[in-house]
């Protein structure tokens, strides 16, 4: 069984929740306890049916005022698969919420209502899906139920070719559209007696794939690999001066987040650059010949070398391969998802957190802010505000070892923190 | 030292990209847990595990051994003791600890109820539940603990669906689902203000890291009987004394009476969780192995929390008592 990440994007009205609530209860992840309860509060407002959207809406806030506050996650799985469904807002904080639940998704469902076609804010979900590198999208175009089925056919190859057009314009991602009705299932775990015409996208017989068959097909992983080691180092394993029989163990706790590991591999530590062997990959009682993403081992080395929290271990490039150098810099230029109110200005102090490592930092002159009607870069503006995008250099105190975020997500992500309140203010992207 | 009796095995050869074996999820969830306990340790000068001997938090202390071995946890064991567990439970908690050579620290409710500190819920069969919150409170003043590794779940319960893997508690202890840090790929935020600090009233802020965020209660026993983890024996299948109420299974106990009007009864059951006496209800089983159980909860259609009486209270009983500084 593999584990996939998932974002669902959309509004309420779009029937995220009821397609979420579908997807939990057609997979029997719901609980009877859980159902009754859903059960006595749509008895109690008086619903002509079970609101399968109550199934998602946790805090007491949300069910009074009937909006979604925060990310949510939500577990359902198949005897293939499990999966993690980020479930996101679709209105105030959008851009947020929806970059958070992004930011660890494999695959987003964009959610659009048939009725409406590719608005504004499909176009919106595309973006920030393929800007937090989101391998596979799916979208998913719903409620054809009430554009009625003769119609659907036309409506559907409509809102596709429409979609189609501009995300010419996105980075490339795996794209496949799914025509449903949330409501009354059709195409999400059973096939819809309503949509002969719906095809696999291939070409294969046997009529296209309901919503979780492709969500139990796609892989996890993005197709094209980052294929370098990465091993940031987090944590280094002393046992005690007086444990006799592991006097001399120095270990380095991390997780192996792109490429491989061998024993007997020739590894740099950078950003020092000093170089040595890998001697063990041990985790508890288990001696391992390899690791490889995302497992979390320790790492032991030939030599005895000053490596602390913070440095990544690189293969040394030569010896028939060639893995490609990190950059090491005390600047980084991103595209920053800003999430405070109080608005990121030029010469604004900071904390980042890359990988094991904060760092001071303050930044640079905003070069491009994304104007997020029509999705275009522009130049000239002088702050950036609450869920606004944009493009901007800081200097660190500091180097950090780092790749580009769209080659590796786990070495070119950055979060914000702000140096009075503590909180995360934003997130990066490393260009 | 003392050693492990635990066998581990792997069932999965753990060396081979991670990819469509069948227990591959819970390899990509025991390296993501084990990321955030080093992380906690990492970023914290005094973190502690809270360690009930339950089922989670058993796997927690068995991921905290992948994370830290061969070197000591670099923090110990806390148990808020409520004076109403199940005795195998307790018995459970202190042999493994002691196998493991970890330091194991326990507050007792019992003790804050004399004090004043806590009081009791009215009633006849009280839940501690609540008056745990100031002797967890109370300990983490006294030890100055600035984060705290909980077994939770987000699948338990709708209000912690919401809560992050790096919890923000203020100095009362609260969290406010309103406010939550946004949280990021695996970046987790563990900044926060310590007493001492410039700007820091001397108060606690803390962190509750939970590491078991993304398991769900199959994916806990199914890690359980990969690894061959040792469980206390409340969760198999045994004969016990009980009485029916309010339609759950209620196993007596010198603090959980039998009322009048009630029939004392023997049943073949055992427990989902292992929390108070006084508000954990057993379910009627004959599950023996881990195996029996796995087979069980996914053939089940009652989640784990619904045997806890304390969060049928209302729907929103749990997101009130978070607020409060519960877990």
């Amino acid at each position: 069984m593999s584990l996939l990440r998932l974002i669902t994007c959309g509004s309420v009205d779009d029937g995220k929740s009821t397609l979420i609530g579908r997807l939990l209860y057609d997979t029997k992840s719901i609980h009877q306890d859980q159902w009754e309860a859903v059960h006595r509060t749509s008895l109690k407002r008086g619903d002509a049916r079970v609101d399968l959207a109550l199934l998602t809406d946790g805090l007491r806030a949300e069910r009074e005022q009937g909006i979604t506050i925060d990310v949510a996650y939500r577990y359902f799985s198949t005897p293939r698969r499990k999966f993690i469904l980020a479930d996101t807002p679709g209105h105030v904080q959008y851009t947020r919420n929806m970059a958070t639940g992004a930011s660890t998704a494999d695959l987003a469902i964009i959610l659009i209502d048939a009725r409406q076609g590719v608005l504004e804010q499909t176009r919106r979900h595309a973006f920030l899906a393929t800007l937090l590198g989101v391998s596979h999208i799916v979208v998913a175009i719903n409620k054809l139920d009430l554009v009625g089925w003769d119609k659907a056919r036309e409506v559907f190859d409509r809102i596709k070719s429409e979609f189609e057009g501009f995300a010419a314009g996105l980075p490339p991602t795996d794209t496949v559209f799914i025509p449903i009705s949330a409501l009354n299932g059709d195409n999400i775990v059973n096939r819809s007696e309503h949509t002969p015409w719906y095809e696999r996208a291939d070409g294969g017989r046997g009529g296209g794939p309901t919503l979780l068959e492709h969500l139990e097909a796609v892989p996890p992983r993005p197709i094209k690999q980052f294929p370098h080691a990465r091993f940031p180092v987090q944590w280094v394993v002393r046992p005690q001066s007086d444990d006799a029989a592991n006097h001399d163990y120095r270990g380095y706790g991390g997780q192996i987040v792109a490429g491989e590991l061998r024993t007997g591999d020739e590894v740099i530590a950078l950003p020092a650059g000093q170089r040595s062997r890998v001697k063990r990959i041990h985790l508890l009682d288990e001696d391992l010949p390899e690791c490889h993403p995302p497992q979390s081992v320790t790492v032991l080395l030939e030599h005895d070398l000053d490596i602390s929290r913070g440095d990544t271990l690189i293969k040394a490039p030569g010896n028939g391969h060639a893995d490609a150098m990190p950059r090491i810099s005390r600047e980084i230029e991103a595209t920053v998802v800003w999430m405070s109110e109080s608005p990121l200005t030029p010469g604004r102090r900071c904390i980042i957190k890359h990988g094991a490592r904060y760092v001071r930092a303050i930044a640079g002159p905003i070069r491009e802010r994304l104007e997020i009607h029509s999705l275009a870069w522009q130049a000239g503006a002088s702050q950036l505000g609450l869920n606004e995008i944009g493009r901007v250099g800081f200097k660190l105190a500091s180097t950090i070892v780092f790749d580009a975020y769209t080659q590796c997500r786990a070495t070119g992500a950055v979060i914000v923190i702000d140096e009075a309140t503590n909180n995360t203010v934003a997130a990066g992207m490393i260009l | 030292m003392p050693t492990i009796t635990y066998s581990y095995t792997r069932a999965v050869n753990a060396t081979s990209p991670v990819a469509e074996t069948p227990l591959a999820h819970l390899r990509v969830l025991e390296a993501e847990s084990i990321h955030i306990m080093r992380e906690v340790a990492a970023e914290f000068e005094r973190p502690a595990l809270l360690f009930s001997g339950g089922k989670d938090s058993i796997v927690m202390v068995h991921l905290a051994l992948k994370a830290f071995r061969p070197a000591k946890f670099p923090f110990p064991l806390l148990h808020i003791d409520t004076g109403h567990n199940f005795p195998e439970a307790i018995e459970f908690r202190d042999e493994l600890a002691k196998k493991m050579g970890e330091r194991l620290i326990v507050r007792y409710v019992e003790d804050s109820i004399k004090s004043g500190r806590a009081t009791e819920d009215p009633g006849p069969s009280p839940s501690r539940n609540r008056a745990q919150i100031p002797t967890l409170l109370d300990a983490i003043a006294e030890f100055r603990f600035d984060a705290l590794f909980g077994g939770a779940r987000r699948d338990e319960e709708k209000a912690r669906a919401k809560e992050r893997i790096f919890s923000f508690r203020d100095d009362f202890g609260q969290w406010d689902p309103r406010n939550q840090r946004p949280e990021l790929w695996n970046l987790y935020n563990g900044r926060i203000r310590r007493s001492g600090d410039a700007g820091g009233d001397g108060g606690g802020e803390h962190i509750r890291a939970f590491p078991l965020s993304n398991w769900t209660e199959l994916d806990v026993w199914q890690y359980i009987a990969l690894e061959k983890i040792e469980i206390p024996s409340i969760y198999f299948s045994h004969q016990r004394d009980i009485v029916i109420r309010n339609g759950q299974i209620c196993p007596v106990s010198h603090f959980f009476p039998v009322r009048s009007g009630e029939t004392l009864v023997r049943r073949t059951v055992r427990f989902r969780t292992v929390g108070d006496m006084t508000c954990t209800a057993g379910v009627e089983s004959p599950a023996s192995t881990v195996q029996d159980i796995i087979d069980e909860i996914a053939a089940s259609r009652t989640s784990e929390r619904g045997a806890r009486l304390d969060d049928t209270v209302s729907d929103a009983a749990m997101e009130d008592r978070k607020k409060e500084g519960y877990f």
